[in-house]
């Protein structure tokens, strides 16, 4: 029997897997829309196609599984530009299907056309444009296979309507042939056994490790790697929940905003082990002053990260739990040698203590007025240890990575590549897709928060529970920070001066509103909210001019902490 | 320093824009591109001569095999290989110099494959420093036009690049 294009599409999705996508409708794909209207495919309509692909972000962070978003031709498809690039800078598998117009149509301005292949290549790990059915089935399979295998990543179809409409015998792959894509998989067993010898040579090593062992779901491995080897483990922003923050191995974040403990650990070390992390700028802050006491191992399953922005003495290209649990048996075979690297590395770790003492993560706590941190404290305290948090982008977001005692994979989902504000909100409402039954929290700023706040519909509408928490300072908090530090408080352009009541928003969408401006009363708005079935805005009127802090102002080395203001 | 490099990539939809978009999205210099199918006609072969230091170098031989469409990089820098360009030249010719002009194609063993009254076109094939000697000579009498493909180069012996 003949399927049509939009037929095999929805087929293809569910031979894939695939439960739920997130999309807005429009011409180019109204096809599809009637297709999907008989597939138990599960759509949720967001309020922008923007938010749509966060929603599949955010669905694909929680999971791991792939997410799929469908819009439209022109504006819809360049709707969701920002949030492929945001995906596409974490690493987040996902493919975005994208109507085009009619193919004797393409290149001739038609309404709403735009050559949405050409602006996404720079933001996609691979995108095509459909211009035979007969390629549908075979790129719907490679588009799967290419977002989640080797370095995650989105894909995106273009695909014009009257492929939509042409129709031809159906059948799907069984495999993909891609003759310029083959992941290492397994790591170079020499590098491997090198990287131990490294190790259990080490007396100050640390493990630096960033988003990528989320993506491999290596998480147990590197605990376990820790633990075995009691060396100690930064994260990057994008791994805050793929280590325990309490536990007493746990150094926190570095770089930028990072502890002071975390960036003078990573400046003195002998040893750093860099494990699914890119040395981004706000990581090494002023390149030749990171580490450069330290050999580096650099653990990748990416070969362009390695020697992209520092030296490296062993590069080991390969997929992090494989080659994390090859390293801890290689480990094993000379557990001998493993306490003698405890009894070696035991003053490395007393002088880490002791920076641990001398400069903890705190802010000045106040009974006036509430400080941010002491919200995130808080709903750290309130919520449930599976609790997923998201965040836009900002200082609510730094504070939340200092202060949120991460403790589970996959909790935590913020943009960090592309810093893109306007994440949070949907990436939890993603979230909330998959896990019904978990708390999600999106912790937002005011600036943040409205630049996607009509997804507050898209919760009510699909009665997603997600709890806002605003830490409302009217300002655009993190510039106006730079403008204090650097630009001698000329606060251009940074002041939200228009008070908005976040509470009768929340109440036009038919959602609950929560407000309080004092300290006393935070736990109890937490409270009440979590409660309260249905989405809430949880709306907190903070010190308007608190820091994040520590800060590496840019352009200085990491170990040049500004302190305090 | 220079770098001569090969690309062999899938021959399909967009593949020119995917390479020349890596190196100007990153910052990387393209001085010449040629591009042409092979022997077969899925896979297309690029010829690119760029410049960079070895990290240089090295990020662009490893972004370039990142791309899906990649299915082989070869820097032919330090190896042997043959380099040819080929370029198509239109001199304004006089009376009085016209045979100056065929006396000089003559000895680059270049081609004249177009002629007027007051026109050669020349055709020469080689090495860029060559057709750079050829261009040097040729300038004084007026070169009206020039197009020039970029080199493409070939390892020397019997080992191939499959593709």
């Amino acid at each position: 029997m003949k399927k049509t294009g939009s037929q095999i599409l929805l087929e293809c999705l569910q031979l894939e897997g695939v439960e739920k996508v997130f999309g807005y409708p429009g011409g180019a794909v109204i096809n599809i829309y009637d297709d999907l209207f008989d597939s138990p495919i599960e759509h949720i309509l967001t309020r922008h196609e923007q938010a749509a692909v966060h929603g599949a972000d955010g669905y694909a962070r929680a999971t791991g599984k792939v997410g799929v978003v469908i819009a439209t031709s022109g504006p819809g498809a360049t709707n969701t530009v920002t949030g492929i690039a945001t995906a596409y800078m974490d690493s987040i598998p996902m493919v975005i299907i994208c109507g085009q117009v009619p193919t004797p149509l393409i290149g001739n301005d038609a309404f709403q056309e735009a050559d949405i292949v050409g602006m996404t290549r720079p933001c996609t790990k691979h995108n095509y444009l459909v211009q035979d059915i007969r390629d549908l089935p075979r790129m719907l399979k490679e588009a799967f296979y290419i977002a989640r295998t080797g370095r995650p990543g989105p894909v995106l179809i273009d695909l014009p309507k009257d492929i939509q409409v042409a129709s031809m015998k159906f059948s799907y792959p069984d495999s993909v042939n891609l003759r310029g894509y083959k992941p290492t998989v397994s790591g170079n067993l020499r590098q491997i056994e090198k990287a131990a010898k490294m190790v259990l040579a080490a007396r100050k090593p640390v493990l630096y490790v960033g988003g990528g062992i989320v993506l491999a779901n290596a998480c147990e491995e590197l605990l376990k790697l820790a633990e075995m080897t009691r060396i100690p483990v930064t994260t990057t922003l994008m791994a805050m929940s793929a280590f325990p923050q309490a536990h007493p191995l746990a150094l926190g974040m570095l770089g930028m905003h990072g502890t002071y403990f975390a960036n003078m650990s990573v400046t003195e070390c002998d040893l750093l082990i860099a494990v699914g992390a890119r040395f981004d700028d706000r990581v090494t802050g002023r390149i030749d002053s990171f580490a450069k006491k330290a050999k580096v191992i650099h653990i990748d399953i990416d070969p362009t990260t390695i020697k992209k922005n520092v030296g490296v003495d062993l590069p080991i290209v390969g997929d992090i739990k494989n080659v994390l649990s090859t390293l801890t048996n290689k480990l094993l075979e000379r557990d001998d040698q493993i306490d003698e690297l405890q009894e070696a590395t035991q003053d490395w770790i007393t002088d880490i203590t002791t920076w641990k003492k001398t400069h903890p993560m705190a802010y000045k706590k106040s009974k006036s007025v509430i400080k941010p941190q002491f919200v995130i404290e808080k709903i750290r305290e309130l919520t449930d240890d599976d609790a997923i948090i998201s965040t836009e982008v900002g200082q609510h977001q730094m504070w939340t990575a200092q202060f949120f005692n991460f403790t589970q994979p996959r909790t935590f989902l913020t943009s960090g590549g592309l810093g893109t504000m306007g994440f949070g909100l949907p990436a939890a409402l993603g979230a909330q897709v998959a896990f019904p039954d978990r708390q999600v929290i999106d912790i937002s700023g005011d600036g943040s928060f409205q630049m996607n706040s009509q997804e507050l519909a898209t919760l009510v509408q699909y009665r997603l529970p997600v709890k806002i928490a605003i830490l409302n300072n009217n300002f655009l908090g993190m510039v106006r920070q730079w403008q204090q530090l650097f630009f001698n408080k000329r606060y251009s352009q940074t002041c939200m001066d228009l008070p908005i009541d976040f509470v009768k928003l929340a109440e036009a969408y038919g959602a609950t509103g929560l407000r309080t401006d004092k300290v006393d009363e935070v736990e109890s708005v937490i409270q009440q909210a979590l409660d309260t079935p249905g989405p809430v805005i949880m709306e907190f009127k903070v010190d308007r001019e608190e820091n994040v802090l520590p800060m590496v102002p840019a352009g200085k080395g990491i170990h040049e902490m500004v302190l305090a203001s | 320093m220079k770098h001569t490099i090969s690309v062999l990539v899938e021959n399909e939809f967009g593949v020119l824009s995917r390479v020349s978009g890596l190196f100007s999205g990153r910052g990387f210099n393209i001085e010449s591109l040629s591009v042409a199918p092979t022997l077969d006609p899925d896979t297309s072969r690029m010829t690119i001569v760029t410049r960079g230091d070895d990290r240089i170098l090295e990020q662009i031989n490893k972004q370039l095999n990142k791309l899906i469409s990649t299915i082989k990089v070869v820097d032919f820098t330090g190896e042997d290989f043959v380099e040819r360009e080929l370029a198509l030249i239109k001199v304004s010719t006089e009376t009085e110099n016209r045979a100056e002009v065929l006396r000089i194609v003559d000895i680059f063993r270049a081609k004249v494959v177009d002629v007027t009254a007051r026109s050669y076109t020349v055709e020469i094939t080689g090495a860029p420093a060559k057709i750079n000697a050829l261009l040097e000579l040729l300038r004084p009498m007026g070169i009206k036009e020039i197009v020039r493909s970029g080199p493409v180069v070939i390892g020397r012996g019997v080992k191939g690049v499959a593709g």
